[in-house]
């Protein structure tokens, strides 16, 4: 090296160009989404750099997994065994209010609703920037995944795709500051609107009225307001309701249903078709093609 | 780039991108030192006519796309807090090794408020002083680092 005769532009130069591009990258990337196409090839393009990143933690779960010793395994196998019976007994009075269901629906003349397609994934990394909550899932665009499809976990929402790679992609999670997700209250149906905060454990809600009917350990679901999610999954629980008079609104704060900081496998749904409550008998009368459920 | 085993540079700097973005249990996470920085750093430090801006600049590009921020976030904090030390690289190499650490996490503490100014030029997000805590493990980092790196390039006479 030689650092007395320098080659090619001066440093100045060189970050004048970089920040320049930087610029244009946020101006194009923030404000007009220009880079959504992009974004795909490139999150393929660091897939490998993610997954082996991931390769030490999975290695843990898989030893963790392999060196139970007996005593754990008869215990958890118990366990299951006593979870199944009770889920099963659920589920013989789940077949038989669904039937009641679709036949109480078909009478309304309101469409049956039909099983959505769902797929398992896992998540092979976690965001490390404090700004933003996102995790990267071991599905992308080769298994169907497309852009803003809801993602679940066994107890509640937990977020929606927000870029698709080829063999990976990005879910951004509700508690993410710039997500906000339609709910309401289960208890009463007031609908509200649950924002992110940047924080994992806690959603707020803003412009609710003083004089709405909501109260700690209240359970809201999702109201399938917007399209985006299906109706009725449970997203978080009221945790705090203050009513100061002195302000315009009502703060609620709540906790989300799904152990956002514990995730490990998550549920990616097909949502069904958009269906609208005047729709005429022959749409009723459609054969259920698209109802096999994925891997 | 790639003459005298500078290919070593990229895999460090490889290594470096995968040590960040390692899933790590929450409470921990929040220490996680800037290993791109740290080996960006050195590089710029030991042969600045090899890793300069520009290298800052795509290594912060990575960043972005692997931590899904905003493009060009951590590219320009990158580039900004490379320039700064290459400007003062003959300076920097005569101080002792924990003067530099302190300068590193000084560097650090830079490169984080960059990355929350532009944050919070974009969205609502609030400070919290948690998100200067990798500073601390930044300049413990340094000392090990350099001598590791500082080994490297000897071994493998990357010049």
């Amino acid at each position: 090296m030689n650092p007395i005769f320098k080659h090619g532009p001066s440093a100045q130069h060189r970050l004048v160009l970089v920040l320049f591009c930087s610029a244009l990258l946020i101006f194009f990337d923030h404000k007009m989404n220009s880079f959504e196409f992009i974004r795909g090839y490139l999150q393929s393009m660091v897939s490998p750099l993610q997954y082996i990143a991931s390769t030490p933690k999975q290695a843990i779960d898989w030893a963790v997994e392999n060196i139970a010793t007996r005593r754990q395994l008869i215990e958890e196998n118990q366990q299951l065994k006593s979870n199944e019976l009770i889920f099963k007994e659920q589920a013989m009075q789940l077949e038989i209010i669904k039937q009641e269901n679709e036949r109480l629906r078909a009478l309304l003349a309101s469409p049956v609703r039909k099983d959505a397609k769902k797929m398992v994934a896992e998540i092979i990394s976690v965001d490390t920037d404090p700004y933003s909550h996102q995790v990267v899932i071991n599905r992308g665009a080769n298994d169907g995944i497309f852009e803003g499809q809801p993602v679940i976990a066994e107890k509640g929402i937990v977020g929606q795709v927000l870029h698709v790679g080829t063999i990976s992609s990005r879910v951004i999670l509700i508690t993410d500051v710039t997500q906000s997700i339609p709910v309401r209250i289960k208890r009463n149906g007031v609908r509200l609107l649950a924002n992110g905060t940047g924080t994992i454990d806690r959603l707020t809600h803003n412009f609710v009225p003083h004089t709405t009917d909501i109260k700690e350990g209240d359970l809201l679901v999702t109201s399938g307001l917007g399209g985006k999610f299906p109706e009725g999954y449970p997203v978080a629980e009221v945790r705090a309701v203050r009513t100061d008079e002195s302000r315009p609104f009502a703060q609620v704060q709540s906790k989300p249903t799904a152990d956002i900081d514990r995730l490990r496998y998550m549920l990616l749904l097909w949502p069904e078709k958009p269906t609208s409550i005047f729709s005429s008998k022959e749409d009723l009368a459609e054969p259920e093609g698209d109802n096999n459920a994925g891997s | 780039m790639l003459a005298h085993n500078g290919i070593m540079i990229i895999f460090t700097l490889l290594v470096a991108l995968v040590a960040t973005i390692m899933p790590l249990p929450l409470s921990v996470d929040a220490f996680r030192p800037d290993w791109v920085l740290v080996v960006l750093l050195y590089w710029s430090l030991a042969l600045p006519s090899r890793v300069n801006v520009i290298t800052a600049w795509f290594m912060g590009f990575l960043l972005d796309v692997l931590l899904g921020s905003i493009l060009g976030i951590h590219a320009a904090a990158m580039a900004l807090c490379v320039y700064i030390v290459v400007g003062n690289f003959q300076k920097i190499r005569n101080f002792s090794l924990w003067q530099q650490a302190l300068i590193v996490g000084v560097v650090s503490a830079l490169y984080h408020l960059l990355v929350f100014w532009s944050q919070r030029l974009l969205t609502d997000v609030v400070f919290l002083p948690s998100y200067l805590y990798p500073v601390l493990t930044t300049i413990v980092l340094w000392p090990w680092a350099f001598l590791l790196l500082r080994k490297i390039r000897r071994h493998f006479s990357i010049k």
